[in-house]
């Protein structure tokens, strides 16, 4: 046995365990923080892979960015666990079931020996995965790439404008309004009748001035 | 020696165990948002393992947009998340009968 096919069960249960205790633990806390393993654990069975990028992507992005809004909804939600806990085991023996039945239809399917290409070839001495991804990234997958963007820039908006709320308290303005307003809106002329010539102020009201 | 059949197994597990997860989770949509992550990341090891057997580097290429997608996705569930918890005080999935469908 390789040193490497150690690590690999080694990750593998420990991602089969933190999978299984996402979906069965109690608090909410504690399963993002399962699921927080989970990727970070993923991550080390894709570097035996040699997909270096994508593991340091993976960490990045999920444990560093996803699973810390999580953490934050989690938190900021009071929610009751006793009545979302209510006939938590009543569906397990379908649900047993139903995974099971993956299980099996996938293992035959992964049986095929046309799927086997035996082991992957060496990779050369100076090769780079990271190298190797924004090439082809940049090139063959580029209206994708982009795509991805937009469709990142579309997700910002549209957290942002749903969970947005407009505060009662808060001193703002609106520019546009500002910009329209006319003079009749804020000036009123009225007609007044034309003052006579004061008469001379009294001595007394000079001096106290 | 670990091979391609090791790693897709390893996937195909975390998948049956996230589809389980989602049914018993059925109240609790934290939980469900939870379980389609792991969903994901089986794929995406499945993915990787294929790109790293075919010695094709576009399997790790899907990898990287399904990553994109995912965190969209996971956002604006979040999102929809904490507009209805503003709205009913409630994530219970069994409450959420309001469109009469």
């Amino acid at each position: 046995m390789v040193f490497t096919d150690i690590v690999f069960y080694v990750l593998a249960a420990i991602l089969l365990f933190s999978g299984i205790r996402v979906i069965t633990t109690r608090n909410p806390v504690h399963a993002a923080l399962f699921l927080v393993l989970a990727f970070f654990t993923a991550a080390g069975i894709w570097l035996l892979l040699q997909a270096e990028f994508l593991a340091i992507a993976l960490i990045l992005v999920y444990v560093g960015a996803v699973m810390v809004l999580f953490l934050f909804v989690v938190m900021m939600l009071d929610i009751n666990l006793d009545k979302l806990r209510e006939g938590f085991w009543e569906y397990l023996p379908m649900a047993g079931f139903i995974g099971l039945l993956m299980i099996v239809e996938m293992t035959m399917v992964l049986a095929d020996k046309n799927l086997h290409p035996g082991q992957a070839a060496e990779a050369p001495v100076n090769y780079s995965n990271t190298a190797t991804l924004g090439r082809v990234l940049y090139t063959d997958y580029l209206l994708p790439f982009e795509l991805a963007a937009v469709v990142l820039l579309v997700a910002m908006v549209a957290a942002i404008v749903l969970t947005l709320r407009e505060r009662r308290d808060s001193k703002s303005m609106n520019p546009s309004e500002q910009v329209r307003v006319k003079r009749n809106d804020r000036l009123r002329i009225v007609s007044m009748p034309a003052e006579v010539e004061a008469p001379e102020p009294a001595p007394a009201a000079e001096e106290k001035k | 020696m670990v091979g391609l059949s090791h790693y897709l197994v390893l996937g195909a597990l975390m998948f049956a165990i996230s589809v389980i997860g989602i049914f018993l989770n059925r109240k609790n949509v934290i939980i469900l948002l939870m379980a389609i992550e792991l969903m994901l990341l089986a794929v995406n090891l499945n993915f990787v393992a294929f790109s790293h057997y075919l010695n094709d580097i576009g399997g790790q290429v899907f990898v990287f947009f399904i990553l994109t997608v995912a965190a969209a996705e996971s956002a604006i569930g979040l999102a929809i998340l904490v507009v209805l918890f503003r709205n009913l005080r409630t994530i219970n999935v069994d409450d959420l009968d309001q469109l009469k469908g």
